[in-house]
């Protein structure tokens, strides 16, 4: 009972209208737009996901309740989905459901380190770009084009073949043909911002070009490369598995989706659940980063907001 | 009166399709630490002067004189780094419309602050106790609550004020105001005008004041100058503006609307073309 009137108490003092202190008022935003992004259920189904997805990463030795990801027993190979083997065991008899657990972690961990090399070089590139104009600007366009001519995947493999497989060669690949996007939308912002009298008001208050490109311009292309960024790891997500797939990405035994894909598809037809299972792993954290994109940029977004 | 602007003969041109446009021609005057007014209509280079002056005009503009100097520093061809040494600390300027004039995404605080972290280094508390200080001189009334907002929290006048501030904390020798009341409320217009006036005159600077009305030039400045076409048609003291002998000047006065004189239609400049020769 008191519970209950409790948080009753608290949503009455986050939605007031009149709040009695800022710090009211900056948590009733934050509470609005919470409200907001989770009225759109395809948002909060992605938000689940995702959340989902971290707390698997983050409890994988947990979750996958005494079984080794790499310890292998041939004499229950290829075993169909039962009650020790939750989604069955595979070639080399190691069990599936601890293998996918740990996987979510290498997914985590590409996505991760590629937003964070590829935000700053987009930025980097793009602001430039679009702040010095000119030459400058001509030539830093034009290697962009030149990046996006390519198939992404073509480009991240001949990357990965040149650097040699593995997880940190296969970050730098997709790193490489990832951040052309960003460095369209960072110019494309740039541009509108750099005419504006802001600007031209810290200029006449002697600041450098430097100073003005990351203090005053970088913050406001921001929240348009975040959005972009949760949109685009869905893509990353699956170059990655692409790339494992193909034998360029982690290598074995590191159990990763893409990789555990492959593996399962010289058996596919008789052991269907050796390639299927990370499959649908990988189908759900990208239907999730999606839906978690379209979500953040409905919120972010002042254009669409009705 | 030791001059703390001298130009002479300033010309400023823009290349386009259809030959040159010459946007400022022929431009000279002297400024001390006084209220130097600059009126016009539209497109008559009043802005132009005053950027060509911060050497913030475009990479297209071409800007030549035969003296352009500052407390006597030569400021033709200077390089950037010097020019970023004196923007901000020597000459600075109040721009049209507060709204775009500062950047959204920073507290009013922090932009306060900006050119104490440019020029002077300051300390962090240091910096805070100023643009406090600062706030409070441009008649802010509650300068803690006003130091954490953000721009579109501000109204029109508080953010010119805020402006204001800004341009004014490094204490700077020279100031340009260009139109700061244009994109105000008419009720506004004379208190942000009146604090302008008010540290101009205990900080001892020279102030360029950019501006198309004629009414407040003449109460507010101590010298005007009129331009027409980029050219300087007349100069004169604010006080004499009434018996100011240009036709172009005659005319802009004529044109005033007064509250004690209904009229059924308003006098139009009629153009001479030999006013720009």
């Amino acid at each position: 009972m008191s519970a209950t009137a409790q948080s009753e108490s608290l949503r009455q003092w986050l939605e007031s209208d009149a709040p009695q202190s800022r710090r009211q008022a900056v948590y009733g935003n934050v509470w609005r737009g919470f409200l907001a992004f989770v009225k759109n259920p395809a948002a909060l189904a992605g938000l689940i996901i995702i959340g989902f997805l971290i707390f698997v990463a983050a409890a994988a030795p947990l979750l996958s309740f005494g079984h080794s990801p790499y310890e292998q027993d041939l004499t229950h190979r290829l075993a169909a989905p039962n009650v020790t083997h939750w989604f069955g065991t595979d070639e080399l008899g190691r069990d599936i459901f601890s293998r996918v657990v740990y996987g979510a972690r290498v997914t985590l961990t590409i996505v991760f380190l590629v937003s964070v090399v590829v935000a700053p070089i987009g930025l980097a590139v793009g602001t430039l770009a679009g702040f010095l104009g000119g030459a400058v600007d001509v030539v830093l366009m034009r290697i962009t084009d030149i990046f996006l001519a390519f198939p992404r995947l073509v480009l991240a493999l001949a990357f990965a073949a040149a650097l040699g497989p593995g997880i940190e060669n296969a970050v730098i690949a997709i790193s490489l043909t990832a951040w052309p996007p960003y460095a369209r939308i960072a110019r494309a912002e740039t541009a509108t911002i750099a005419k504006s009298d802001f600007i031209s008001a810290v200029t006449l208050q002697g600041a450098s070009t430097a100073r003005i490109l990351l203090k005053h311009i970088v913050p406001l292309c921001l929240s348009s490369v975040i959005v972009r960024l949760t949109l685009d790891m869905a893509g990353i997500i699956l170059t990655a598995a692409g790339l494992g797939f193909l034998g360029l990405g982690a290598q074995p035994p590191t159990a990763e989706w893409g990789a555990m894909v492959s593996a399962g598809r010289e058996v596919i037809l008789d052991q269907w659940w050796v390639a299927t299972v990370p499959g649908i792993a990988i189908f759900i954290v990208s239907l999730g980063f999606n839906l978690l994109g379209d979500g953040l940029r409905d919120v972010f977004d002042p254009k669409s907001s009705s | 009166m030791s001059a703390l602007l001298e130009v002479e003969k300033l010309n400023v041109t823009f290349p386009g399709r259809g030959g040159e446009t010459r946007a400022v021609r022929d431009v000279s005057f002297t400024l001390g630490r006084e209220r130097l007014g600059i009126v016009g209509e539209s497109g008559s280079g009043k802005s132009t002067t005053g950027r060509a002056i911060l050497g913030l005009l475009s990479g297209s503009a071409r800007v030549s004189a035969q003296k352009l100097s500052l407390a006597g520093q030569d400021l033709r061809d200077l390089p950037e780094p010097e020019w970023r040494k004196l923007r901000g600390k020597r000459i600075t300027m109040v721009m049209q419309d507060p709204k775009y004039s500062l950047n959204p995404v920073k507290n009013v605080g922090w932009q306060v602050e900006e050119p104490l972290r440019l020029h002077l280094r300051t300390s962090r508390a240091d910096a805070r106790k100023r643009a406090l200080a600062m706030l409070e001189a441009v008649q802010i009334r509650d300068p803690e609550l006003v130091y954490q907002l953000y721009p579109h929290q501000l109204s029109g006048g508080m953010g010119q004020r805020v402006m204001i501030a800004m341009m004014l904390i490094a204490e700077p020798d020279l100031l340009i105001a260009d139109e700061p009341t244009s994109a105000l409320d008419v009720t506004v217009q004379n208190e942000v005008l009146r604090i302008l006036d008010k540290l101009v005159q205990d900080r001892g600077m020279g102030l360029i004041f950019i501006s198309h009305n004629l009414t407040i030039v003449s109460s507010f400045c101590d010298r005007v100058l009129v331009m027409y076409g980029g050219k300087v048609v007349e100069e004169c003291g604010a006080s004499e503006l009434s018996k100011a002998t240009h036709p172009y000047t005659r005319a802009l006065i004529a044109s005033v609307p007064l509250l004690t004189e209904p009229r059924a239609q308003l006098a139009t400049v009629t153009r001479d073309p030999a006013w720009l020769t």
